[in-house]
């Protein structure tokens, strides 16, 4: 099943532009669906601007009952809090749902993607894209203006690149995480739930300063499931602050080869799910 | 549509309940790992906060912090804070006219079988984190059997309030169809208001008023409270009934709105 998987790229120019076309559709398709129920769309787009809002009390309470949090102040871990944030909520709307795999896998239905002249994951990546979710981003973007409006930083050109590539490759880092989960799928398919600690878990991990966990912890979720290069360790480039015993700042700078790293992760693991898949028998 | 639900059927539907998720074995361990996780996380965050606090932080020291966690963790499962959206989808499918044509309370149905399962998930899903915690940080609950008793009723009841606000919640479902959004608003309040991120004695005034105003703290924050024997005596006994009159409220909102919807309920197709 494999070659389902490459079809598409091996095809010549012409065909190419029409798989191009079929994404389109597909996606608008998806995307008109969802417009269906305006009410329910609405308040979707409320929800996800209260789980912004949720996650952000709880940092803000913990800050009315203290001054500093891992060594940083509430301006500086609400930055680093934007930061996971921002790119776990936009790798949500993008990739979120392709933990819905075990679903399909169970129904036998995933025999029809595999039918179909097209990548799987990316059936699977546009069967859900969730607009909805931007309200989250938003959020998180709001606290980030504000956080950096309260700190006096001086911005170097690497500052500056820190803060403009971290969205997008911090995005991309949990982008992979879910492509992980969802290819571990194929392997787990009833214990599907464990998978969200590190996707789930990885986001909470990275909403705080990494210096507050063990080290155990704190090395897993660097350099097994990265999460802290989405936040954590860009935010110490940023503020200039030397990182804890174990995590250099300097890392920070490296978050878009982390990212590569675990999208090669992602899709070997995706390619070797697909070969493993059976089928349900039907 | 039925308002009574005999014993003997109460009884096998809590039974079916409880078969129904155990068999999805793998499921709870893997649930179980996930909270066990997100434990470890949140103990330390924890930690954090009490280390700049200087030791103690509204009534709580290490010792009872790491007590709040774990326990919060280990009944996540049991009384339910995630999504569910069984009935809601019966409405949407339209099956929902099947159980409205049973002679027996569908109201009381679903909680009999949320209660069959609580009860499983009890052991599989809340042992694990509350044995790690135990030897990571120390879970500290006290031996006395009034504590317990308390702790066992204040949990039962937690598990009870949930399923009625989870209830009404799918009611909705009568009117919008599609609830997804609906779903996120509750998910983010009750997570917020019923202590399992932060303890509710952590909000700053206004906002533990805002909590105590809903029924979210019934659910986890209070169950937690007796369990770890916070409170005591009158205090328990105040907590107990608090939990009862939310149970109360919630469970007669839900069969008004489910007998107002199941009137503007149309099934197509026939």
């Amino acid at each position: 099943m494999a070659e389902t998987d490459s079809g598409a790229r091996a095809a010549p120019p012409a065909q190419r532009l029409a798989a191009h076309r079929v994404w389109v559709t597909l996606l608008t398709s998806r995307l008109r669906a969802q417009m269906t129920y305006r009410t329910s769309f609405a308040v979707d787009l409320l929800g996800n601007l209260g789980i912004a809002l949720l996650e952000f009390t709880e940092l803000w309470v913990i800050f009315a009952n203290v001054k500093a949090l891992g060594g940083l102040s509430f301006a500086q871990t609400a930055v680093v809090f934007a930061f996971a944030n921002i790119a776990f909520s936009l790798a949500d709307l993008v990739v979120g749902h392709v933990d819905t795999l075990p679903r399909y896998i169970r129904a036998g239905t995933l025999d029809a993607f595999l039918l179909r002249p097209a990548s799987v994951l990316g059936q699977l990546i546009t069967s859900d894209v969730s607009p909805k979710r931007i309200t989250r981003t938003l959020g998180a973007v709001a606290v980030l203006v504000v956080a950096v409006a309260h700190l006096d930083i001086e911005w170097t050109p690497v500052r500056v690149w820190a803060l403009i590539t971290v969205p997008v490759f911090g995005t991309a880092i949990f982008a992979a995480l879910f492509v992980t989960a969802a290819a571990l799928q194929f392997w787990l398919v009833d214990g599907a739930e464990v998978t969200n600690a590190f996707t789930y878990g990885g986001a909470y991990v990275a909403s705080y300063p990494a210096s507050l966990y063990q080290r155990v912890v704190r090395t897993f979720f660097t350099f097994v499931a990265p999460a802290t290069f989405t936040a954590y360790l860009p935010a110490l480039v940023i503020f200039g602050l030397p990182g804890p015993v174990g995590l250099p700042a300097w890392l920070g700078l490296l978050t878009p080869v982390m990212a590569a790293v675990a999208w090669a992760g992602a899709v070997g693991l995706w390619r070797l799910g697909i070969r493993h898949y059976t089928g349900a028998g039907s | 549509m039925s308002l009574a639900l005999p014993w003997p059927v109460a009884w096998q539907l809590i039974r079916g309940g409880f078969r129904r998720h155990s068999a999805y074995r793998a499921a709870a361990l893997a649930g179980a790992l996930t909270n066990t996780v997100f434990g470890a996380i949140k103990a330390s965050i924890t930690l954090g906060a009490l280390a700049s606090a200087g030791g103690r932080l509204a009534g709580y020291d290490a010792k009872s912090a790491m007590t709040y966690v774990w326990l919060t963790q280990a009944l996540i499962a049991p009384v339910s804070l995630f999504v569910w959206n069984e009935v809601s989808d019966r409405v949407r499918s339209g099956d929902i006219a099947v159980d409205l044509s049973r002679p027996v309370n569908v109201q009381l149905s679903y909680l009999c079988a949320d209660l069959g399962r609580a009860a499983f998930e009890f052991l599989p899903r809340g042992l694990p984190p509350l044995l790690v915690g135990w030897a990571s940080t120390g879970v500290h609950i006290p031996a006395r059997p009034l504590v317990w008793a308390a702790g066992a009723a204040g949990l039962v009841l937690g598990v009870l309030v949930s399923f009625a606000c989870r209830f009404l919640m799918n009611v909705t479902a009568f009117w919008l169809m599609e609830i997804r959004g609906v779903q996120t608003l509750y998910l983010v309040a009750s997570n917020i208001f019923c202590g399992l991120l932060i303890p509710v004695h952590w909000f700053p005034g206004w906002l533990r008023t805002v909590a105590n105003a809903t029924p979210f703290p019934s659910i986890l924050q209070t169950p937690v409270d007796l369990i770890s024997g916070r409170y005591s005596g009158a205090a328990a006994a105040h907590a107990l009934l608090t939990q009862s009159l939310w149970l109360l409220a919630m469970l007669t909102a839900g069969q008004v709105a489910l007998a107002r919807g199941s009137r503007v309920l149309v099934v197509q197709g026939g």
